[in-house]
């Protein structure tokens, strides 16, 4: 069997094993809960007629994690461990309703705004990171782990405070938004084609980024040696901001879409962890945009699946993180097992070859 | 304004301060874990997940047995658990600490919220109280300190162990080897990866039982996720105590102080005490620009005795990788 068959049927494996071993203690069969989450999601048998509302809902839960991931790979390959995602996508969202509470225009106008200042809130909130990390030296892990809480609780302010509901004070979100500031969807179902169609370009536009640019290869060499890629001279300052800035802006946009598509309102928990979840699909994409694309959208059936399980099945939705989570330790855990037997098999051919010569 | 003094005024009542050092014991038992194994150069990044399992699992073993003794080694074997695969995915496997950290992090947490949906709302046994004979009784001293049970009177025992076990003792001065400089370390003949993994679990030990004293003794039960977000004030902390375990159990306490001072705030200013909570994550962030910020540094190295209060630096090998070459 091959390396790469083996690299990625092994993690597969453990998923099965432990997803079955962990149901059987939960005490359910775990055929059950496997249907039911693809049920849930796309429908049983897929794609049903009848089931558009929840592919619409998985969709539009697959665009904001595939639009995160998308910029996660930015900073990925400028070395970068962007856990701000979370707060990027918060403040997206915090901006779109800005926009969609105080602009008022026709709606084709006003949801170009409310997606563009999305971005823009998306893209200053990593821009702050890239600062904190350029110029102030604090470690990116921590400043954009800090300014994530930052953003949940401006959030929370807002909702309670100045955007709370007319004459309730509730942490149940604000008020809905004006339709002329929604993204436009698919007849009754959450399903926005213009949503896909930016996700879909920011994917194959990160795509295009490291496999044509220059500046993407530039990028690379900043994320595999920051000293060299700066005595080669590339400003390599300036290319973390740029990548944090990209990573932010695609991350805004998620925000936007899960205010002005999904939940139509500012909510407390607006980025529903998908800026977490994304950092899991890249890693098991191994920082590969086109991977991207069916990883996330079997997360989202996964995310939207086991919500249902509670009630079908009186098992816990949680269930989902669970096989999300594992599958990613146990590929993580499986390809550097692997690499580290590549490694001592060299060493041994190695040292073979040497006692050979002498 | 008033209202906000009055708040405030409350902040020094002997049982305000009482109830903040009671309700630190699992933060200081998680801040001392991190901070030892960050010491030794390995961030245990999943601390937010591994807690609340070890939570669970201390939770599960006292509520089955209905010995609250039995919770914290079951809960310290959790922590342990997590704790080595970060190391032996770091160590063995080159990954990235935190990478692997991460993910750990995510699904201990959902295993946590899977396994322990069954358990919500029941009551197991809690950590009894005792206090001290003879010093409980004096003044002020008294009830803050020594009016509590085991489980706080051992967190502040961790405290001070630990302090002087890093800065006192030889065993220390090896770990503190380990996260500054293994290649030095290791040409002395000091085991850096065996090192690491054993002050990995070590600290990892000291994350399960901090998540156990959640449960069985801050807020006694299981909830859905009833750590949330500890974990990662815990990291905050870390490093806002700037890698020293007294200034982190500094920063423990104080963020027990700005958990109540939010409370007291609560009916006249429900705003703002939602939002905080979350202070020391911008102080994080505060410390780590002052940690870095080169005029500042310059001019406390002219204060010897003002540096060795307010400068911190990172242990130098944090999160990297040792190989014998």
């Amino acid at each position: 069997m091959s390396a790469r068959v083996q690299n990625l049927l092994l993690p597969i494996a453990v998923v099965v094993v432990s997803t079955v071993a962990l149901l059987f203690l939960a005490g359910t069969n775990p055929w059950d809960p496997i249907r039911f989450i693809i049920e849930g999601s796309i429908g049983w048998p897929p794609f049903e007629a009848g089931t558009a509302s929840k592919i619409g809902d998985t969709v539009m839960v697959w665009v904001p994690i595939a639009l995160a991931s998308a910029g996660l790979i930015v900073t990925f390959n400028a070395g970068m461990w962007n856990i701000g995602i979370e707060g990027q996508i918060i403040v997206g969202a915090i901006a779109a309703s800005w926009a969609a509470r105080t602009i008022s225009a026709p709606r084709p106008l006003l949801v170009f705004l409310t997606i563009v200042a999305g971005a823009i809130g998306g893209m200053l909130w990593g821009l702050l990171v890239g600062v904190l990390r350029t110029v102030g030296g604090v470690n990116e892990i921590f400043g954009g782990l800090g300014l994530d809480f930052v953003a949940v609780s401006i959030t929370t302010y807002l909702i309670i405070g100045p955007w709370s509901r007319s004459g309730v004070a509730s942490t149940s979100g604000t008020d809905i938004f004006p339709d002329a500031a929604l993204l436009p969807s698919f007849g009754g179902t959450r399903l926005s084609p213009l949503a896909i169609v930016i996700t879909l370009a920011a994917i194959g536009g990160v795509w295009i980024l490291f496999r044509g640019t220059l500046y993407g290869l530039k990028l690379k060499a900043v994320g595999a040696n920051r000293p060299s890629a700066f005595l080669m001279g590339i400003p390599t300052n300036r290319f973390l901001l740029g990548a944090f800035m990209i990573c932010g802006a695609l991350a805004g946009i998620a925000g936007t879409s899960q205010a002005t598509g999904f939940h139509f309102k500012l909510i407390p928990a607006i980025s529903g962890n998908y800026g977490f979840l994304a950092i899991l699909v890249v890693l098991l994409a191994r920082f590969r945009a086109f991977w991207v694309i069916p990883i996330s959208f079997f997360f989202a059936m996964i995310a939207v699946g086991a919500s249902q399980l509670d009630l079908r099945l009186d098992l816990s939705s949680t269930l989902g993180g669970v096989l999300q989570g594992t599958l990613v330790l146990s590929a993580m855990l499986g390809l550097g097992w692997a690499a580290y037997r590549a490694r001592k098999h060299a060493d041994a051919a190695d040292s073979a070859a040497q006692d050979a010569a002498t | 304004m008033s209202g906000f003094l009055t708040a405030l005024g409350e902040m020094f009542d002997t049982a305000t301060i009482a109830s903040i050092v009671a309700g630190a014991s699992g933060l200081l038992f998680a801040t001392m874990g991190e901070t030892i194994s960050e010491k030794a150069g390995v961030i245990n990044l999943s601390v937010d997940g591994s807690m609340m399992l070890a939570a669970l699992a201390g939770f599960v073993a006292a509520f089955h047995t209905g010995n609250v003794w039995i919770g914290f080694p079951a809960a310290a074997a959790v922590g342990v658990a997590a704790a080595l695969v970060v190391a032996f995915g770091n160590i063995k496997l080159s990954l990235n600490q935190v990478a692997i950290g991460f993910v750990l992090f995510a699904l201990c947490t959902a295993l946590s919220r899977f396994l322990g949906s069954g358990y919500v709302g029941r009551q197991p046994v809690a950590v009894p109280a005792w206090d001290i004979p003879a010093l409980s009784s004096i003044p002020f001293f008294g009830p803050v300190l020594f009016s509590h049970n085991l489980i706080v009177y051992l967190s502040m025992v961790t405290v001070l162990v630990t302090y002087w076990f890093i800065y006192r003792t030889r065993a220390g001065l090896a770990l503190q080897g380990v996260g500054e400089r293994p290649e030095a370390a290791h040409s002395r003949g000091i085991p850096v990866n065996k090192l690491r993994y054993l002050y990995t679990a070590i600290g990892g030990a000291l994350i399960g039982v901090g998540g156990a004293a959640f449960t069985l003794d801050v807020k006694v039960g299981w909830s859905d996720r009833p750590t949330l977000n500890f974990g990662w004030i815990v990291l905050a902390i870390v490093i806002f105590g700037g890698w020293h375990p007294l200034r982190a159990a500094f920063g423990v306490l104080l963020f027990g102080a700005l958990q109540a001072f939010a409370l007291n705030l609560q009916p006249e200013f429900p705003t703002f005490s939602q939002v905080l909570p979350s202070i020391p994550f911008p102080a994080m962030i505060l410390a780590l620009v002052v940690v870095n910020w080169k005029t500042l540094l310059d001019w406390l190295d002219r204060y010897p005795w003002l540096r060795s209060i307010l400068r911190s630096d990172p242990p130098t090998a944090i999160g990297t990788r040792f190989e014998v070459s």
